[in-house]
């Protein structure tokens, strides 16, 4: 495995250059076990094709996202004007990030206070580089292989992102397979709404457990997944129904990163 | 004498009408209560989403029975609306089927209206059996019992009677059309009561008569005893449906509105040259309060999704917290504030225009803590209304509230939050380290 080459916005600056784009790492793919993987895929991917681009680093921050959907917007806005300030300090215009949930709140709620960018998801960003044909895409290791797309909430309903992740598994020779709620009617993970952070009320069942089986169903070698939050829920899911052998869950990024051995 | 069924006919519609008006102010006003919504932008795009979810019934059809059934009671209801018209202009000035010279146009139309009232009857059965017998999921939830149960039957009930009282009419008017009966001119074309005659064999043209009346007056009393209905009931949204679709969000289901006051608070935090010790000044507004524990607090748009809600349930089947047994059901979120707005209205209207506390209020009375913390914020519940109604936003500004104006978050999330100030993470890990990654194996 070749060393990660991750320049930071800084060290740019200090150079006198611009990157292509920012990469917004955000808090799971900084600091997660299983969401750095995905930020080092989506790395390794991004050096390959040679993109231009730079992390804040110790300069990123928090969204804000997870204390605004808790009901915070006085947090919420300490963020996003603190982040602003460094993003319009740095003259950033294109940012990508692997977290729907960032991706979300940069794009659509950072505008209305002075952080106007051109905001993708990773799955968007890498779709284009495939159709800019900057990075080529072979089936390999998933050739044939059953994968089943979990919609995550932020992409999906939130901003109708719902082709370019389906688009990426089919350019890898997989058979993409739907979950009965898919799309527009893709069934939340459980961890939105700032869920994440604490234990659901009281119920029947927990939602990542129901989405779990809704995956199941399809029979899938790999459930795919474009949102660290939801990749942390149906990896639960499936260890509560001890598949964990026998069902992989991966990010996008991770599905295209194995495929070129990267 | 001779004016005696006009003059009564008159007064009746008047009083029908006068009752209506009321009501839609009432309606009004109490929308009114809530705060300022920003809706004049984008009319263009307003207008365009209004045509195709409310007049034309597009989400309607992602459930394709309920749909297409739907669509039969809807298409039923706007055309025969038509034949009200000619029976309100008989009414008034005592003519009796005053369109017939349009020949064979209202031949059509009357065809049309019968094979409508028909299938009318049919689409209202199914409804009936979907709800009593088939009991389907989200018909029968908690927050169903009661009223609102009988409120969707009595519905399908006065649905049915309408179409009943209208295909009777027809059948003894026809028969007396036959039987060369005074002032029945022949006039329309009955491709149903034609059918029903059988039943009518037998009765002189006095009775005839008698009948004929009788299904008249009771259809237009019935129409305008159901207008005046509406408004106690969850059937507003035939009306309000327009304007709900019209003034429903345009921006991507994710993007929640940004607090204007909270952001000259942080602005004003993070200027460095703003006095630190700078008290408001003596006539300062007090702020509004942030997020909402009450109707008041919500924005007049949500005020109005609620009175739109019809409680199909769509929201709540979709929910991903309801379907795992939570409490939280979208669909109550909008009960409750209607509910409650309702209180509200009523105690305006004992106190003279002015509110009196009753120490209610929507959080806690109507909707309970437990329930604003389960939701996902997944949007399912907006994406599956078919009137553009946002349920997730009422339970959003209830969050708000909940933790600007009380601090009353569940303590897993304020650890949260407490991390977010500190270190810039929802977790405890230092902003420093948040490139070690890199160098991670």
């Amino acid at each position: 495995m070749s060393e990660l080459k991750v320049p930071t916005m800084a060290q740019l600056f200090a150079e006198g250059k611009q990157p292509e784009v920012l990469f917004w790492v955000g808090c799971a793919g900084s600091f997660d076990d299983r969401a750095k993987k995905i930020t080092k895929a989506f790395v390794r991917i991004l050096n390959k094709a040679e993109v231009s681009f730079a992390v804040l680093g110790t300069e990123e921050s928090c969204s804000g996202d997870p204390a605004k959907r808790a009901g915070n917007e006085f947090l919420f806005q300490m963020q996003a004007l603190t982040n602003i300030e460094v993003l319009n300090a740095y003259g950033v215009k294109k940012v990508v990030t692997a977290c729907p949930h960032c991706f979300n709140t940069l794009k659509n709620e950072y505008p209305g206070l002075g952080g106007d960018y051109e905001v993708v998801h990773h799955t968007q960003f890498l779709k284009q580089l495939l159709d800019e044909k900057r990075m080529s895409l072979e089936g390999g290791q998933f050739k044939g292989k059953r994968i089943t797309y979990h919609d995550p909430c932020y992409l999906g309903r939130a901003n109708n992102i719902y082709e370019a992740p389906r688009e990426l598994i089919r350019k890898l020779d997989a058979e993409l397979v739907e979950m009965k709620n898919c799309r527009k009617k893709g069934l939340c993970c459980g961890a939105g709404g700032a869920q994440m952070f604490k234990e659901p009320e009281k119920g029947d069942k927990d939602v990542n457990i129901e989405r779990t089986e809704q995956a199941m169903e399809t029979q899938p070698d790999i459930i795919a997944a474009a949102c660290p939050f939801c990749n942390t829920m149906m990896t639960d899911g499936v260890k509560n129904k001890e598949k964990e052998t026998t069902v992989g869950v991966m990010d996008i990024a991770e599905l295209i990163a194995n495929a070129e051995d990267l | 004498m001779e004016y005696l069924p006009n003059i009564l006919f008159a007064i009746i519609l008047f009083l029908g009408i006068g009752f209506f008006a009321r009501n839609i102010n009432r309606l009004r006003r109490n929308i009114k209560l809530g705060r300022a919504a920003e809706v004049s932008d984008n009319k263009g795009q307003r207008w365009k989403n209004m045509a195709r979810i409310a007049l034309g019934q597009s989400k309607m059809v992602v459930r394709p029975i309920a749909g297409l059934m739907h669509i039969v009671v809807y298409l039923g209801f706007i055309i025969i609306n038509i034949e009200v018209l000619e029976i309100i202009i008989d009414g008034l000035l005592g003519t009796h089927r005053i369109f017939a010279p349009l020949g064979i146009i209202y031949d059509v139309l009357i065809g049309a209206f019968e094979v409508l009232a028909l299938l009318v009857i049919v689409a209202v059965v199914v409804f009936w059996l979907r709800r009593n017998v088939i009991r389907l999921q989200r018909f029968i939830k908690p927050e169903m019992a009661g009223w609102p149960k009988k409120d969707g039957n009595l519905i399908l009930y006065i649905e049915v009677v309408l179409m009943l009282l209208f295909l009777t009419m027809n059948a003894s008017d026809y028969q007396l059309q036959q039987l060369g009966a005074a002032h029945y001119t022949q006039a329309g074309f009955f491709p149903v009561s034609q059918f029903l005659l059988p039943l009518l064999e037998g009765l002189d043209s006095g009775a005839l008569i008698m009948l004929e009346r009788t299904a008249w007056w009771l259809h237009i009393l019935g129409i305008l005893m159901f207008l005046n209905y509406l408004y106690y009931s969850k059937h507003l949204h035939i009306l309000l449906a327009f304007p709900n679709t019209y003034y429903g969000k345009l921006t991507p289901k994710g993007q929640f509105g940004n607090l204007e006051s909270v952001t000259k608070e942080v602005k004003l935090m993070m200027d460095p040259s703003v006095d630190p010790f700078a008290a408001p000044a003596a006539d300062a507004a007090v702020p509004d309060k942030f997020g909402a524990s009450d109707v008041m607090d919500l924005k007049w748009t949500q005020l109005l999704n609620a009175y739109t809600c019809t409680e199909c349930g769509r929201c709540t089947s979709e929910c991903p917290a309801n379907q795992t047994g939570k409490k939280l059901s979208p669909r109550k979120i909008m009960m409750d504030t209607r509910d409650r707005l309702e209180e509200v209205g009523k105690n305006l209207e004992k106190n003279k225009g002015t509110y009196v506390d009753d120490g209610k209020q929507l959080l806690d009375n109507y909707i309970s803590r437990e329930e604003l913390w389960a939701c996902t914020s997944c949007n399912a519940c907006v994406e599956a209304c078919p009137v553009s109604i946002d349920p997730l936003s009422i339970i959003m500004d209830m969050r708000q509230y909940l933790v600007m104006e009380q601090s009353a978050a569940p303590s897993e999330l304020n650890n949260m939050m407490s991390n977010i100030e500190n270190n810039g993470a929802p977790w405890p890990f230092n902003q420093m380290d948040r490139i070690n990654w890199v160098d991670e194996s």
